[in-house]
């Protein structure tokens, strides 16, 4: 399965599976990404990290490496 | 009895906003004990026997962060009557997820559906009563910004407070996960009050420790506990605090998706600023003329001419010389006049002729916090911070800092990693400040009159300091972890109230004179003295030649510090420490103590004298360095004690920043003269390579803070 770090620019995908655990796990679903969540990727820093992100209505910023925790299809 | 009322919502939603209009003028700043949170409090405008605490901006009541954990107890344990949560109405989402755990709790709840007044020019609509029932509790529309909805918010918040009707949540998880948690409801049925029953349970269903450790459960209760939550976890196939977070966002979908009717439309204006401002190609240009604009304006152009204006014209021709003339016609006693006039309007008024530019400074700081982009501006920059073990908040603190190291300072508390907070307090001043542009003009221009980028290079200097000090921290126990996670909220651009932006500054410019000018009227007045008194076979006298004074008594005695780094000299010695007061003394210093009274940094004669005080130019250099890198001034030692609350990492940091500075020092003096100006080799130099060494060491090693926890596998692979 492919995570949220491997999704394209202007793609949307759908949350699977959350892995990681503890404060980072709860953070990430606390800020609304939850299993069945539709996540539309925005952007792109402009040095390559960390991605901008579409969730519930509102823009989020992710870093890659905490991007790829969130399983999507 | 007073009533109280606590405001509670997520981080930008208009909380403090509602806080002023509701307070009015007769809030204070207080912080609570012990942690590095700001919490405000203010009595209603309308009842003044009703408190409002405005409690900082929180996304959920985990366990893991400490802003949420104060707000949590601060529920639990200060009782307020009733809780005000704001629901940002155009992000009611995720604003909605707290208002689940916030019903829970076992309190009078309100909704303020905030920011109405974008939800409607978005063209969107609320089904307040739809709402209002869903979750338990009774909605009322505001727009903090524009002042409406909170009076009437207020009105019912006090109704409620005296008629004292605990909220019951709305919502209810799926049928295992209730049956669940009534099992641990048996569990703990009588320890805990009855409203809050349910609160409790859930947090023991989700393992939070906090709560685990304040309930003491026996070891049959914990035993019993671990077998309902494994139980379910195994039949749902995941873990506990999931499933709960999970159906709480189910419930608000569906709610959302009944109650909320959007009008679909394409991009919103910020939408389109947010495109061109963090575009992958326009981004960093765009960032850099932000900045240049807002330092040009406050320090160069504008802040210069009111600085100027004030220190030259308001305090050194008309307040020093009409408060000189007063004291002279009440006929006070010279030493009186001298410490007045000299030292304390002298020494003051160097520091409050700052004000002004730390105002505009403060200004447009302000503007840029309040219309969304600085939460860009760590989007942007994080990638670079994160390669020597800070994150991309950190950089907005060392950018102020290039103005002022007391607001750069106070600016950290944006970061809400402990660690990288502490971190991003004690290398931000690295950076030279305005203050410290004179020092660097003046050895520069005296020293090295022919190298003209030595200027621009303190910059790098200072960016090179704090990259290797957060490679080098980062690898001791007190700073190794993970960096801080940076899922954060981008939020809408708006244009900002331009009351919001007043008060911003004006609260911030405010401290900085109060607390400032306690701390620098106290040391002026000392600094004064020992420049003005000797101590003779008559006791203490004012005396004539300075060599003579009491400075020059205590500089002759830290001399001897300084003389590996080839400046030991009292004047030399005197000078780093005056800089102490405020870093523009340094040269101030070597104007006095070379008689040549109130001088410039481009003073001819100044430029021949200095060279006299030091061994070689690499000395000289070294002095500048250690001026640039040792503690900051009082103004900003007062700055980091406040923000880092603790003597212990006050002196911690003052001392790392002055070890740091006295090696680079040691180094450039040891090597840079013995390589550039025919000093011979001998134990200095040998001891600056083995500085280098140390250096390289604290850069290059590998550090892992679970080295000790890994043993043991290791061990039992072999076996």
């Amino acid at each position: 399965m492919k995570t949220l770090r491997s999704a394209k620019c202007g793609e949307t995908v759908t949350v699977q599976k959350l892995g990681g655990e503890g404060a980072l796990k709860r953070r990430i679903m606390d800020m609304g990404i939850t299993k069945g969540t539709s996540i539309y990727v925005r952007k792109v820093a402009p040095l390559g990290d960390p991605v901008e992100i579409t969730i519930r209505g509102y823009e989020l910023s992710i870093r890659k490496n905490e991007a790829e925790n969130i399983l999507v299809d | 009895m007073a009533i109280k009322i606590a405001l509670a919502g997520n981080p930008n939603c208009g909380k403090t906003t509602m806080f002023n209009d509701l307070t009015g003028s007769s809030q204070y700043v207080g912080n609570w004990p012990g942690v590095t949170v700001e919490k405000k409090e203010g009595r209603l405008r309308t009842h003044k026997d009703v408190v409002v605490t405005d409690l900082p901006g929180i996304y959920s009541l985990s366990p893991y962060t400490l802003e949420e954990v104060v707000t949590r107890n601060y529920i639990l344990d200060e009782h307020p009557d009733v809780v005000i949560d704001l629901v940002d109405g155009s992000n009611i989402e995720r604003n909605l997820y707290l208002t689940t755990q916030l019903t829970e709790m076992g309190l009078p709840v309100i909704i303020a559906l905030n920011m109405i007044d974008i939800v409607q020019k978005n063209g969107d609509k609320i089904d307040v009563e739809k709402l209002s029932q869903a979750l338990g509790c009774e909605v009322i529309e505001t727009s903090a910004i524009k002042g409406t909805g909170s009076r009437q918010v207020a009105e019912r918040a006090v109704q409620m407070a005296l008629t004292g009707v605990k909220t019951h949540p709305g919502h209810t998880f799926s049928k295992p996960v209730e049956e669940a948690l009534s099992g641990i409801e048996s569990l703990i049925d009588g320890t805990v009050p009855q409203e809050r029953l349910r609160w409790y349970s859930i947090k023991l269903f989700e393992r939070d420790e906090k709560v685990l450790e304040k309930l003491e459960l026996d070891a049959d209760g914990k035993k019993r506990l671990e077998e309902i939550v494994s139980g379910l976890e195994a039949e749902l196939d995941d873990d506990s605090e999931s499933i709960i977070t999970g159906e709480r966002y189910q419930f608000i979908g569906k709610l959302v998706s009944q109650c909320v009717r959007k009008r679909q439309s394409g991009l919103t204006t910020s939408d389109k600023i947010d495109r061109v401002v963090t575009n992958r190609w326009l981004a960093l240009p765009i960032f850099a003329a932000v900045m240049y604009i807002v330092y040009f304006v406050s320090v160069s152009w504008l802040g210069t001419i009111v600085t100027d204006w004030t220190n030259d014209t308001l305090f050194a021709e008309t307040i020093q010389p009409a408060v000189g003339g007063w004291l002279e016609a009440v006929g006070a006693a010279g030493w009186l006049q001298g410490l007045i006039v000299d030292g304390i309007i002298g020494g003051v008024g160097a520091v409050l002729g700052f004000v002004p530019q730390m105002f505009i400074l403060f200004f447009f700081l302000s503007i840029l916090e309040d219309c969304g982009y600085m939460a860009r501006v760590a989007f942007i920059m994080d990638r670079i911070f994160r390669k020597f073990g800070l994150s991309g908040k950190s950089f907005i603190p060392m950018l102020i800092s290039s103005g002022c190291g007391v607001p750069g300072i106070m600016a950290t508390r944006t970061i809400e990693n402990e660690k990288d907070r502490r971190m991003t307090i004690m290398t931000t001043t690295f950076i030279p400040c305005g203050a410290k542009l004179p020092i660097i003009a003046l050895i520069a221009g005296a020293v090295f009159p022919n190298i003209t980028w030595m200027a621009p290079a303190t910059y790098f200097f200072g960016i090179f300091m704090v990259v290797i000090s957060g490679i080098i921290l980062k690898k001791t126990k007190m700073f190794a972890g993970d960096p801080s996670p940076f899922v954060m909220e981008l939020p809408q651009y708006h244009f900002p109230a331009p009351k919001g932006v007043l008060l911003h500054m004006w609260e911030r410019g405010k401290a900085f004179i109060i607390k400032a000018g306690t701390v620098i009227f106290v040391a002026c007045g000392i600094i004064w003295f020992l420049q003005s008194f000797g101590f003779g076979p008559e006791g203490l006298y004012m005396v004539e030649d300075e060599n003579a004074s009491l400075l020059a008594a205590i500089g002759g005695v830290i001399a001897p510090v300084f003389l590996p780094l080839g400046f030991g000299n009292w004047q030399a010695a005197v000078a780093s420490v005056s800089g102490l007061v405020a870093k523009e003394n340094v040269v101030g210093t070597f104007g006095v103590l070379f008689g040549l009274g109130e001088v410039g940094e481009d003073d001819p004669a100044l430029l021949s004298m200095v060279p006299t005080l030091f061994a070689t130019s690499a000395s000289a250099l070294a002095f500048m360095v250690f001026n640039l890198t040792c503690a900051p001034c009082f103004a900003a030692i007062g700055a980091i004690r406040r923000e880092m609350m603790s003597a212990k990492w006050t002196w911690f940091a003052i001392g790392y920043m002055t070890v740091m500075a006295y090696v680079m020092g040691f180094i450039i003096n040891q090597l840079g003269g013995f390589l550039f100006y025919g000093v011979s080799f001998g134990i200095g130099q040998v001891l600056a390579l083995i500085c280098v060494a140390a250096l390289l060491w604290g850069l290059l090693r590998s550090y892992n803070p679970n080295k000790t926890a890994r043993k043991p596998a290791v061990a039992g692979a072999h076996a």
